[in-house]
């Protein structure tokens, strides 16, 4: 009896600190930590194309993509987004919470190189738009915003037409000087990830080149809206690879938020009529069961928490799968108890004899359900399109390893409180079928 | 007592019939795989106004998809599956179906390139093979101690590919009427459905077990019958308390995981008829040698029912 005491205080506490980490922020955590689907938000993985690029520099090149497009998401102002290498040529961007999925897209997508082009005539005598070239240090050059220095921004000029100005670092200063000398009286077409640059009116921006530029140029006929993201852009530097998008999920953030209020009305329900069910027919065992149950859910949901492991939708309907599946333990526990009731043992050696020779039940119950976690687990880390199943094989696994915990640990404890107590005599409340003496 | 091992032949019937359904099925309708394996976009889209599918199927031919897939959802959002989207296309075929339906959120979007498509299709096919030598692994060391450790192991795996086809057979009959895709989440399902149903086959093979040491009858038939009915409470109550949940989950989230929870429903109850009213008399059957009179019976069995 003794020892039973310290294991109630001891349930007693796990079952407060729960509490106190659910409600509370703890050891840093302040809330259940959703995931993209839950939340809304854009997941994308990039594939950068590393053939232009010296051997052993690789990695650099990524590191430096890696850093530009955290630049260029900050822009958005996302709260907490993850962007990361994976594998040797992969980037994984994460941005939750945000509802411009293909605002974003864009930003991370362009290589935000302006290219400054020349029209040349060819052999066939049609006019083409051709890198326009210089040379530096013996080398020939194309002209583009990689030389730019990152002070890009927007003005107005005198008639209140939008301006995006721009300055040459040295390089560029010099290729710029040797190009539109060359190009007085013609046309300079800018291209924007290789496509013509529109202008506010729908036509390509292609200014006629008036004087020679060394220094700094303008850029007119873009919108406020499009120079401001454009600067910005701009400032951000530029993607040392060029990135494909290989896999994209987009959620909308209402959409996150109905999800979780759905799951908790599922949880909810569910919980409610196992309990109701496992009271109907299992009287006071039933009763303590679905006590357990609620200490499980509570203590469950507190460990996802602290972890903190990511919920996703599948991840709660592995948690609400687990609710119905931890009351399994129970069950075959109770059903030991009535037949050993059945052959006339008292109710404490009845509760013993069941919990103890249950055991092996559970316990070779759920291996194979550990088994396939394990495995759902690898799948959902190895590849890009599979987080559901990640997050699935995590909730089942805490899941049923807790209920283990609470059917044994939890009900046996309760059970023996109640040994003692003058219920006990009332064998009627543990099963509706017991011998008459 | 009741007696369950003696309709062993009707079970037979009743699995035969499931069997045969699936199997056309898969002849007839074969499998949709989702875009996770083969690559493409998949599109949520809820639409302020009304829209019928033919409808829609007829305008997203005009805009020149014809070859899509698609899937209502509970919620009356559509799932329009279509070859894999850039930006550009995406926004071109969304501002045509907003033309032609009017105003629309997009809720959902998702986009696989053939390289992670191939990807995933490779390690699903992996987590598959390894989670089913994982099991067999498990089953033979679960039964070491059975009198045949062979043929509890062999009813078992029977048992269990039963379960897993009838799922199977589910999806394609779904996809051949309702577009329902197999996707990564049908395969967690299924694995998720096949670990849990093991458990059951194997509490009632190691009730058995003890029965048969405990001597209670010299006749196995009748030792499989009382175990089954002992461990009945069991089997029936986990199912219940499970099956519980997993309609909660369908009935109040359903969405993107609607396929996966109805997986697990299928798979619930044809794991449970698996475990009890297949796995056991298959035992029975194999004991008794009576293979052969089960053929000869089947003529017998279609003239009672018709």
């Amino acid at each position: 009896m003794r020892r039973n005491t310290i294991v109630s205080i001891i349930i007693a506490a796990i079952f407060v600190f729960s509490l106190v980490a659910l409600a509370q922020p703890l050891f840093g955590r302040d809330a259940m930590r959703l995931g993209l689907d839950l939340k809304g938000g854009v997941h994308l993985v990039y594939r950068a194309d590393l053939t232009g690029i010296e051997k052993g520099k690789e990695a650099e090149a990524i590191d430096g993509a890696i850093a530009v497009i955290e630049r260029r998401i900050n822009i958005l102002g996302v709260v907490e987004p993850v962007i990361q290498k994976q594998g040797t040529d992969r980037i994984v961007v994460e941005l939750p919470g945000i509802s411009e999925a293909d605002r974003a897209k864009r930003l991370i997508g362009q290589t935000a190189l302006l290219e400054f082009r020349e029209l040349v005539t060819n052999e066939k005598g049609e006019q083409t738009w051709v890198p326009a070239t210089g040379t530096v240090g013996g080398q020939k050059k194309e002209l583009t915003s990689a030389y730019f220095k990152q002070n890009t921004y927007v003005s107005t000029d005198d008639f209140g037409r939008v301006l995006l100005v721009f300055e040459w670092n040295e390089e560029g200063s010099v290729l710029s000087g040797q190009i539109t000398e060359r190009l007085i009286g013609k046309p300079l077409g800018i291209y924007l990830s290789g496509e013509p640059m529109l202008g506010d009116d729908g036509n390509p921006i292609a200014p006629i080149v008036r004087s020679k530029i060394t220094d700094r140029g303008q850029i007119e006929g873009l919108s406020l809206a499009e120079a401001t993201e454009l600067a910005k852009l701009l400032n951000a530097g530029r993607i040392p690879v060029p990135l494909a998008p290989i896999y994209e999920q987009t959620v909308s953030p209402t959409l996150g938020a109905d999800f979780v209020d759905m799951s908790v009305k599922a949880g909810i329900i569910g919980v409610v009529l196992v309990m109701l069910f496992m009271i109907a027919y299992y009287r006071l065992s039933g009763f303590l069961a679905s006590l357990a149950l609620l200490f499980y859910g509570v203590l469950v949901l507190a460990i996802f928490k602290l972890i903190p492991v990511t919920l996703t939708l599948a991840g709660l309907g592995g948690f609400i799968l687990s609710l119905g599946m931890a009351v399994d333990a129970n069950i075959l526990i109770f059903e030991r108890l009535k037949e050993e009731l059945w052959q006339g043992r008292t109710l404490g050696a009845a509760i013993e004899a069941g919990f103890n020779r249950a055991w092996t039940a559970i316990w070779d119950s759920n291996v194979t359900t550990f088994i396939v976690c394990g495995i759902l687990y690898w799948l959902g880390s190895s590849v890009a399109a599979s987080a559901p199943v990640k997050g699935f094989a995590a909730t089942l696994f805490i899941g049923v390893a807790v209920s283990m915990f609470t059917a044994i640990v939890v009900t046996r404890t309760l059970m023996r409180l109640f040994v003692g107590t003058g219920l006990a005599g009332k064998l009627s409340l543990f099963s509706s079928y017991v011998r008459k003496e | 007592m009741i007696n369950i091992t003696g309709k062993r032949f009707w079970f037979f019937v009743i699995s035969l019939v499931f069997i045969l359904v699936s199997l056309l099925s898969l002849f007839t309708f074969g499998l949709k795989t989702g875009i996770e394996f083969t690559s493409g976009s998949m599109l949520t889209i809820d639409f302020e106004q009304k829209v019928e599918q033919p409808q829609l199927t007829a305008e997203l031919a005009n805009l020149g998809y014809t070859d899509v897939i698609i899937q209502r959802t509970g919620a009356g959002d559509y799932l329009i599956r279509t070859p894999e989207l850039n930006a550009d296309k995406k926004k071109a075929l969304e501002e045509g179906l907003a033309a032609k339906f009017g105003k629309l959120t997009e809720t959902e979007f998702d986009s696989v390139s053939p390289m992670i498509a191939g990807e995933t299709a490779q390690n699903a096919v992996i987590a598959v093979a390894i989670a089913s030598i994982g099991i067999l692994l498990y089953l033979t060391w679960a039964f070491r101690r059975m009198p045949h450790p062979i043929r509890y192991g062999t009813c078992a795996v029977i048992a269990l590919v039963h379960d897993a086809f009838i799922a199977l057979g589910v999806f394609s009959i779904l996809g051949g009427i309702l577009n329902w895709q197999v996707n990564l989440m049908f395969i967690t399902g299924i694995l998720t459905i096949i670990g849990y149903s093991v458990n059951n086959i194997v509490v009632i093979f190691d009730r058995i077990r003890e029965n048969l040491r405990l001597g209670i009858s010299p006749d196995f038939e009748v030792v499989v019958n009382s175990s089954l009915i002992e461990t009945l409470g069991r089997s029936l109550n986990t199912i219940i308390t499970t099956l519980i949940t997993v309609f909660a989950l369908m009935f109040f989230v359903g969405a993107s995981i609607q396929n996966f929870v109805v997986v697990l429903v299928v798979g619930l109850i044809a794991g449970t008829f698996d475990s009890i009213c297949v796995a056991p008399m298959l035992l029975v059957t194999w004991d008794k040698k009576e293979w052969g009179k089960f053929v000869s019976w089947l003529p017998f069995a279609a003239r009672a029912k018709g």
